[in-house]
């Protein structure tokens, strides 16, 4: 991999491996089905056609979880008229995975209406991975009721909106809530009264407590013009800044994107259900139609892996193909 | 017993409703006897078509959501002006605007979606 990295690596600012044209690159082979690896803060990128020569030892850790998005049971339109299909192949790429993951996390727009039967068929969908699920709404969660539905079926644990955090295996996670009381023209938010509870929360812990933040909107700006940013998530990554290693985990773009910024690694995941376009590479950031043989490729899973000493998470996307 | 007094309760608001929805109803025949017009506004790719409209008094603006995405149309005003629910793909709302004014208007779920009606 030494050879590739030096192939990938123009300028790397934050001397943490990646520069814009690497994680570009990176960015154009996960679409396409291939998985990207981020350990010790260096990236690794292998084609997923070639997992089978992936080093066993990757795949090992102290932790390891699956996060999967933007599920969007009810959609019935093209590009997929069996969203139900899509996340059973997700689910069944889980079961096959050479360790079992200790849970899973779901990044919101679980249902595409917010309907009680669209929240039930995921749910009965996910009941075979025999794992716990830990969900934090998407904006299709939370439509016309403030999602109180959501709190009901999900938030047991959670605060406000549905904000939460819990320890597994000396990793911190925090699941946070961005998709509630969108103001006209903004972009995400997530709100005074839920930072101040992410400082309160982030106080007690020590500087090397590795952290993973997972929500909806990604927290990092990729295109405010379609509205993908949260407007306040500087604040939140201020209370972020004194820890060691970051990994924020997001959805709702319907592709997966990494970026590193100083300690914090950002990436967002693949939609069980239907791509999105790249940033500005359409009208508008509606679903993308492929041809149906195609699909599979640009729908995916997240597969994560903590490696106690490591400075970051390795995170490796695979597509349901 | 105080099961019997919020049914009543709930009757009365019912009646009461109904006479308010009775007494709407009237008053749009009325104008309808005027000049009433009905104007279109389009939901497609992720904005509205077009995003400033402008009507007299009395007419009834309807919007489409022809997109494969749910969207909603609200009014940015405190308090709102106007509320849909969310709109799936080729359903609609209508609102009739019966005052002058400028009339701001968004998607709470794509919030980067805005509008506005401006009644003369």
């Amino acid at each position: 991999m030494k050879s590739k990295k030096s192939d990938e690596l123009l300028i790397d600012h934050n001397d943490d491996g990646v520069d814009r044209r690497g994680f570009l690159k990176c960015m154009a082979w996960a679409g396409t089905g291939a998985l990207c690896v981020m350990q010790g803060g260096v990236l690794k990128s292998f084609s997923l056609s070639r997992l089978g020569e992936l080093d066993p030892s990757a795949a090992k850790g102290e932790l390891h979880f699956v996060q999967i998005s933007d599920s969007h049971m009810g959609f019935n339109k093209p590009a997929n008229t069996d969203v139900g299909g899509t996340l059973k192949a997700a689910v069944d790429k889980i079961r096959a995975l050479p360790k079992a993951p200790e849970f899973l996390l779901h990044t919101g727009d679980i249902s595409h209406l917010s309907k009680p039967e669209e929240f039930d068929a995921v749910d009965q969908i996910l009941k075979d991975t025999g794992k716990e699920v830990f969900f934090v709404p998407g904006e299709h969660d939370v439509l016309n009721d403030d999602g109180a539905q959501f709190r009901d079926r999900y938030g047991k644990g959670s605060q406000g909106a549905g904000w939460r955090s819990f320890d597994k295996n000396g990793v911190h996670f925090i699941g946070l809530v961005n998709v509630m009381n969108l103001k006209a023209g903004g972009l995400g938010t997530l709100g005074a009264e839920q930072l101040e509870w992410l400082e309160k929360d982030l106080q007690s812990r020590g500087k090397s407590t590795p952290i993973v933040v997972f929500a909806h909107i990604p927290l990092w700006s990729v295109y405010p013009e379609w509205g993908w940013g949260t407007e306040d998530s500087a604040q939140a990554l201020a209370y972020l800044k004194k820890f060691g290693s970051v990994t924020v985990l997001n959805g709702h773009i319907h592709q997966t994107m990494q970026k590193v910024e100083g300690n914090v690694t950002f990436h967002t995941a693949a939609s069980t259900a239907f791509p999105q376009p790249q940033p500005g590479k359409a009208d508008s950031p509606g679903p993308m139609k492929v041809p149906a043989e195609q699909l599979r490729r640009v729908l995916g899973v997240t597969d994560v892996n903590y490696v106690q000493g490591q400075h970051a998470l390795a995170v490796v996307d695979s597509s349901l193909a | 017993m105080r099961r019997s007094v919020s049914i009543a309760g709930l009757a009365a608001a019912l009646v009461l409703g109904i006479e308010l929805w009775g007494t709407g109803q009237k008053g749009s025949v009325t104008s309808a006897q005027g000049r009433m017009s009905t104007m279109e506004v389009k939901i497609d790719n992720f904005s509205f078509a077009p995003a400033t409209l402008t009507v007299p008094v009395g007419t009834t603006v309807t919007w489409t959501n022809r997109d494969d995405i749910p969207h909603t149309v609200v009014s940015t005003d405190d308090p709102k002006a106007f509320k849909s629910k969310v709109l799936d793909t080729d359903e609609k709302f209508s609102f009739t605007f019966s005052k002058p004014g400028t009339f701001p208007y968004f998607c709470s779920v794509h919030p980067k979606m805005t509008g506005k009606v401006i009644v003369q």
